[in-house]
């Protein structure tokens, strides 16, 4: 197996009496769209800057294509492209005039057909005279990641690019992401979005600077054999407190208009106990896999048991 | 469907009719109408410029609408805009504190612009205090707070004056999510009190919490039903899902096909959206095919559950065709 393009091990870094990391691991295979995943606060965005050598580690390694970030040789950050939380464009210039002077920064050559390219891949080309102040949020993304490309990057690093974006434009985003894959491009990408961490080849969930779990998203969600029921019925409440008090039932999570439950047996399909419901009406059920945030709760709660500490 | 709590006024607690905004050419809100019964959570759903942010701030009575009515717990939006903010609450994840503040500066800060004092404003207090647990953080900075407590307060706040109904602006945004289940309890809690909530998200899983979900998009209700019921209307749908090894290579062979509208990675594997009329037997067979000729070694397509997310693509898409 080839050197990963990005590597964390046992990464530690505090300011002052906080812990940013804590520990956090993970490996970027070459080629793959790695997600890391976790909530506001859990080290993400600083685990991002380490890699790009932006901060020095206290202890643990970080590598990006076998080097040291932290050396910041020339050769390594031309091969990276970064796209921050509050990447900034240059409002007043226009789209072309955006691409040409990020272009310039990273000296390009053919610096014409490249920005051709990218507003091509981007489908920017008929907005290309447009200030980019005058862009649409979706646009204006899209012409950050355009821009964070102008150099041609081995390794991208994509902090939150789908945070606060519409899910159409999401969805746009998502598609361009894939076809970069598609061009051997390695991607670390963050999100607090589970439900996006499904869409990455493999996932980190992160939480407090440390890894919770690291893997494919098919195999988190089969890391822990539970089932989970999804049962539609009325009134949802009433059908709630009847099954938390029950023993069979390990788990009971209440959504709008169903409830999901984790039998404490794999198998058992709870058959007579939904139809024994006295007062409810169920009008469906089904066994649905497990989601991902599902599993970084109970990662959490393993995590809690082990230590005797609670979440 | 849900019920919603036996409630004590059979009226909804947000009726809206026909509301109408225009902004010069703009018509940013066109003759909408939905309800909220109490008791009950909404989600409120639409791309960005869809006319939402127009609709909520008609609804708290900070703008006045071209045409059309809105009422909010039995306020008329247009004749008593003020009575409609007595009455209303508003968290947004990102915006509704002081961070420099300490927590129960924070309170009283919201207690008296409510104008609470005396005895109903130690009540108000300590009904917060025991909601958000905030215990001995209570002399804490804000800033200091996790994010779990800093949001319990944020709710508290929007709560203090007890409003009949409260907005919720994108609430568990980047937050933990321990936190978030533990947060939409809460929600539930409140509603099943009579507190009805309408919750603006970009967030999708944060809709799957909401009782019914109303979409918005180029000014218009397009759609709204329970999330299981939105689900349904992209039944007709062929969503395939394909895993692979080699994910790139098989979203390059299938993106080539008339039988596929849209491809996208996702994880070891592709989604793919069957081109409308095309059956779910002849999508599988052609994928199966294209993957089989471009040499991409590939599990059997198998169709996939529809998200929220789906549906709300769908919907916009049909709104409104993009290049």
């Amino acid at each position: 197996m080839s050197e990963p393009a990005v590597s964390l091990a046992d990464a530690r870094l505090s300011f002052g009496a906080v812990a940013a990391l804590d520990g956090m691991s993970f490996d970027v295979l070459r080629g793959e769209m790695f997600g890391l995943v976790g909530p506001d606060g859990a080290g993400k965005t600083t685990a991002i800057r380490t890699l790009l050598g932006l901060l020095r580690l206290d202890g643990g390694t970080a590598h990006v294509l076998g080097r040291d970030p932290a050396s910041r040789d020339r050769d390594l950050r031309e091969a990276v492209g970064y796209l921050s939380q509050r990447f900034t464009l240059y409002g007043d210039l226009t789209v072309d005039e955006n691409l040409e002077f990020f272009g310039e920064i990273h000296r390009v050559r053919e610096l014409a057909s490249r920005r051709e390219r990218l507003l091509g891949f981007t489908r920017l080309e008929r907005f290309r005279r447009w200030r980019a102040d005058r862009l649409s949020g979706g646009m204006q993304k899209k012409l950050a990641l355009a821009c964070t490309l102008v150099h041609t990057p081995r390794v991208l690093f994509l902090d939150e690019p789908t945070t606060g974006v519409d899910p159409v434009s999401r969805r746009e985003l998502w598609a361009l992401l894939s076809e970069l894959l598609a061009s051997g491009l390695s991607v670390l990408l963050t999100t607090p979005y589970l439900d996006e961490a499904e869409r990455c080849s493999r996932v980190a969930l992160v939480r407090r600077g440390r890894t919770l779990a690291c893997d494919t998203p098919a195999a988190l969600r089969a890391s822990r054999r539970a089932s989970v029921l999804e049962v539609v019925c009325a009134p949802v409440r009433r059908a709630r407190d009847l099954l938390s008090g029950s023993p069979r039932v390990e788990e009971v999570q209440l959504f709008g208009d169903r409830l999901h439950l984790v039998p404490r047996a794999p198998g058992d399909g709870l058959q007579d106990l939904l139809s024994g419901l006295e007062g409810v009406v169920v009008s469906a059920v089904r066994r649905v896999q497990p989601s991902l945030e599902d599993v970084f709760i109970w990662r959490v709660a393993e995590e809690a048991a082990a230590e005797g500490t609670s979440p | 469907m849900t019920a919603p709590p036996p409630a004590r006024d059979p009226t909804p607690a947000v009726e809206v009719r026909e509301l109408s905004r225009r902004f010069g050419d703009l018509l940013a809100v066109d003759a909408i109408t939905f309800e909220a019964r109490r008791g009950e959570i909404l989600a409120l759903l639409g791309p960005n410029g869809a006319g939402k942010s127009t609709t909520i701030r008609m609804l708290c009575g900070l703008l006045a609408p071209t045409s059309g009515s809105a009422r909010v717990a039995g306020a008329d939006v247009v004749a008593e805009p003020d009575e409609v903010k007595r009455r209303i609450g508003y968290m947004s994840q990102r915006f509704s504190l002081y961070g420099e503040l300490r927590a129960e500066d924070n309170l009283d800060l919201y207690g008296a612009l409510y104008g609470l004092s005396g005895r109903r404003l130690r009540e108000r207090r300590e009904w917060a205090i025991a909601l958000t647990r905030l215990g001995d953080r209570l002399g804490a900075r804000v800033d200091e707070l996790g994010g779990g407590l800093r949001q319990r307060l944020a709710l508290a706040c929007a709560l203090l004056h007890e409003p009949e109904v409260v907005f919720l602006d994108e609430p568990t945004g980047g937050v933990d999510p321990v936190m978030r289940r533990a947060f939409f309890q809460l929600i539930d809690g409140l509603a099943a009190g009579g507190i009805t909530v309408l919750l603006t998200t970009h967030f999708l899983d944060e809709a799957e919490y909401c009782h019914r979900v109303a979409l918005i998009s180029r000014g218009k209700l397009v759609a709204e039903g329970t999330p299981t019921a939105l689900k349904e209307l992209v039944r007709g749908q062929v969503l395939v899902e394909v895993r692979s090894d080699r994910p790139g290579a098989a979203l390059a062979a299938l993106a080539a096909l008339p039988e596929v509208a849209e491809v996208t990675l996702f994880g070891a594997g592709v989604h793919a959206r069957a081109a409308p009329g095309v059956p779910e037997a002849d999508a599988l067979r052609a994928m199966a095919g294209a993957l089989g000729r471009a040499g991409v070694p590939f599990s059997p397509p198998v169709a996939a559950a529809p998200t929220l997310e789906d549906v709300f693509l769908h919907l916009v898409a049909m709104e409104e065709p993009r290049a």
